[in-house]
């Protein structure tokens, strides 16, 4: 764009695309000014195809073999699939997968919404809030499972301490089926909330004020405010955490797998086994890669699929907002 | 309460203009809404401080009914069993190491590519950033069983440059620097000069990374938290004897009849480092985070 409108411009049309005397020097300038943008994003995609693109098509051609680490591969079909679709152990893991992504996700959507209008308000110690909210963001997995699992604890808990002055018998968390899975959903959502709410909270803040203002002035009231320009404003907000949630959950794994003291059961009676978990135990316990290339490649069409009928469902409910206006 | 009397005042009278004016966003929290926040705020931030009171005292005492509520003397105790039980300076050392080199190849290749996708022309341009994005859906677990095969097959298993090569660079740090970039960089500035002259280097050397550099401030702090948390991909390449912090927790926890005073110390020392950093850095990354979320 500047090159044409440079002294240059004298020339006859065909000569103001280019430099005016093409020497040596203006074609390797020339060169490098087209070449450079490739060269900037070439690193990203290099690794992306080593370490992103080329595993996830290998897991597939894996997941049709049967295979050891550091024994050949054998190819055996669809051998895999149809173990998979015929082990009540993957049943299991897929149910659980779902209640706890359910039991996590939405309590912690709906929260996040909440925080995230109350620190829109003009306070004195904003700051303090904001990043208080935050702070288990900074938790790793482990730190906070680990704190988790203390305070959960049956006889010594602080959680059954606290409900014991509600007379609530003593709750064996991580024996118990909902328990361990209601445990486990308490984990995440401590930990993913603020993230979340600062996310809504940027959203709500590019809503333009004259929409308030306007909504007011027709007589609305605080809630009809919230429920008719917020929300609708913060849409595509909601898309992607709820998106960015659903692939979160259905990769649970070091939650489950310190709760269970490091075990790849998910409990005694499996009963917070994640597809996460199921994949690391076919994979690295029982050593059989094939297997856990298969609960990968299955975990992945899920994903997609949620994420899919995720979208459908926000751009259906968003005609239908559009449609009633 | 005063409050009801505003209510009552404001809805005999018709608003007044200047009222009309304020900005929602400039409302002022009511009592409620201070209520709720400390409360949110307690529970936010019990579990540190809960972290501190058991990983200070001997396990005979945290399996006391009802829980102690304040911190003990045994804090040093404890972090030295944890220290024998654990190799945690080697685990802490390699943890600085691996997110440090995380952090600066992602940082730089980020600005890099962010920079040629918020500014810049070329063939491709579109459908390479929507495959960028696109990748931010792809599960990390689905990959693994062959990643586990290449870092076999290079015989880096268990090696920190397993855990590194995977990580160099990030989609959503290109995404967040295009982001940061679109805003800050002007066009004049890359105009003039390529008037002046200057090689596509030089250009970014001279004034896309004075100008990045506040953004490229925020995502190495989220990039160096994300890569001192990663949990899944470092338990399954490294071995035990040579673990990040995560691993080395990870195997803290393992243990059959665990000693959870020992466990929590272990904890705190891990996770103190990131807590330093985010409590002196707090405000950059919270406004980083709003930076880079998408808005309506």
């Amino acid at each position: 764009m500047a090159l044409q409108t440079a002294p240059g411009r004298t020339a006859t049309p065909a000569v103001t695309r280019s430099v005016p005397q093409p020497t040596w020097r203006g074609r390797l300038f020339r060169f490098e000014t087209r070449a450079a943008p490739y060269l900037y994003v070439s690193p990203f995609f290099l690794l992306f195809f080593a370490f992103g693109l080329f595993p996830l098509v290998w897991t597939a051609w894996i997941s049709f073999n049967e295979f050891t680490l550091g024994s050949p591969m054998t190819f055996v079909g669809l051998d895999n699939y149809r173990w998979l679709f015929s082990s009540p152990e993957f049943y299991n893991s897929l149910w659980r997968t779902i209640t706890i992504g359910i039991l996590s996700t939405v309590p912690q959507l709906l929260l996040a919404l909440g925080l995230a209008h109350l620190l829109n308000y003009q306070m004195v110690v904003r700051n303090f809030f904001r990043i208080s909210m935050l702070m288990p963001y900074a938790t790793s997995v482990a730190a906070s499972t680990l704190v988790f699992a203390q305070l959960f604890g049956r006889d010594a808990g602080f959680v059954n301490w606290v409900l014991s002055w509600f007379g609530v018998d003593a709750v064996d968390w991580r024996n118990g089926d909902l328990t361990a899975q209601i445990a486990i959903a308490v984990i995440v959502t401590w930990r993913w909330t603020g993230y979340n709410a600062l996310i809504y909270l940027a959203g709500m803040q590019s809503i333009p004020r004259d929409l308030y203002e306007a909504a007011a002035i027709d007589g609305a009231s605080k809630w009809q405010q919230f429920r008719h320009v917020t929300l609708p404003g913060l849409r595509p907000t909601i898309l992607f955490t709820v998106v960015v949630s659903t692939i979160g959950a259905t990769q649970l794994f070091g939650e489950p797998l310190l709760f269970g003291n490091g075990q790849a059961n998910g409990g005694a009676m499996n009963q917070y086994q994640t597809l996460g978990l199921f994949m690391y135990q076919q994979g690295w316990e029982y050593f059989n890669l094939g297997r856990a290339a298969t609960v990968a490649w299955v975990t992945f069409v899920l994903v997609v699929a949620l994420v899919l009928l995720n979208t459908g469902i926000a751009r259906w409910r968003t005609r239908e907002g559009k449609a009633a206006r | 309460m005063t409050v009801t009397t505003v209510r009552e005042v404001a809805a005999v009278r018709p608003p007044a203009p200047a009222r009309r004016r304020r900005r929602r966003g400039d409302d002022h929290a009511g009592p409620l809404a201070y209520v709720l926040l400390v409360v949110t705020a307690f529970l936010f931030l019990a579990p540190f401080y809960y972290m501190v009171v058991a990983a200070s005292r001997p396990m005979s005492e945290m399996n006391q009914f009802p829980p102690p509520l304040t911190p003990g003397g045994g804090l040093w105790r404890n972090v030295v069993s944890a220290w024998d039980a654990q190799p945690l300076g080697l685990a802490i050392w390699n943890s600085v190491a691996v997110s440090s080199v995380i952090t600066v190849t992602t940082v730089l290749l980020c600005t890099l590519s962010g920079f040629a996708f918020a500014k810049q022309q070329f063939a491709g341009k579109k459908a390479l950033f929507a495959l960028t994005v696109g990748t931010m859906m792809i599960p990390p677990t689905l990959g693994v069983v062959p990643l586990y095969q290449v870092m076999a097959a290079l015989d880096l298993t268990g090696k920190l440059t397993a855990v590194v090569l995977p990580s160099l660079v990030t989609a959503f740090g290109v995404f967040f620097m295009r982001q940061y970039l679109i805003q800050t960089l002007p066009d004049e500035l890359l105009e003039a000069a390529r008037v002046d002259g200057a090689t596509s280097l030089r250009t970014v050397w001279s004034i896309v990374l004075p100008i990045a550099r506040p953004g490229m401030a925020v995502l190495a702090m989220l990039t160096f938290m994300a890569a001192w948390n990663d949990f899944f991909w470092p338990v399954i390449a490294l071995l035990s004897s040579n673990p990040t912090v995560q691993v080395a927790l990870k195997n803290l926890g393992s243990g059959y009849v665990p000693d959870q005073a020992i466990i929590m110390a272990g904890t705190l020392v891990g996770t103190l480092p990131v807590v330093v950093v985010f409590v002196a850095l707090g405000r950059q990354i919270v406004s980083g985070i709003m930076a880079g979320a998408v808005k309506g």
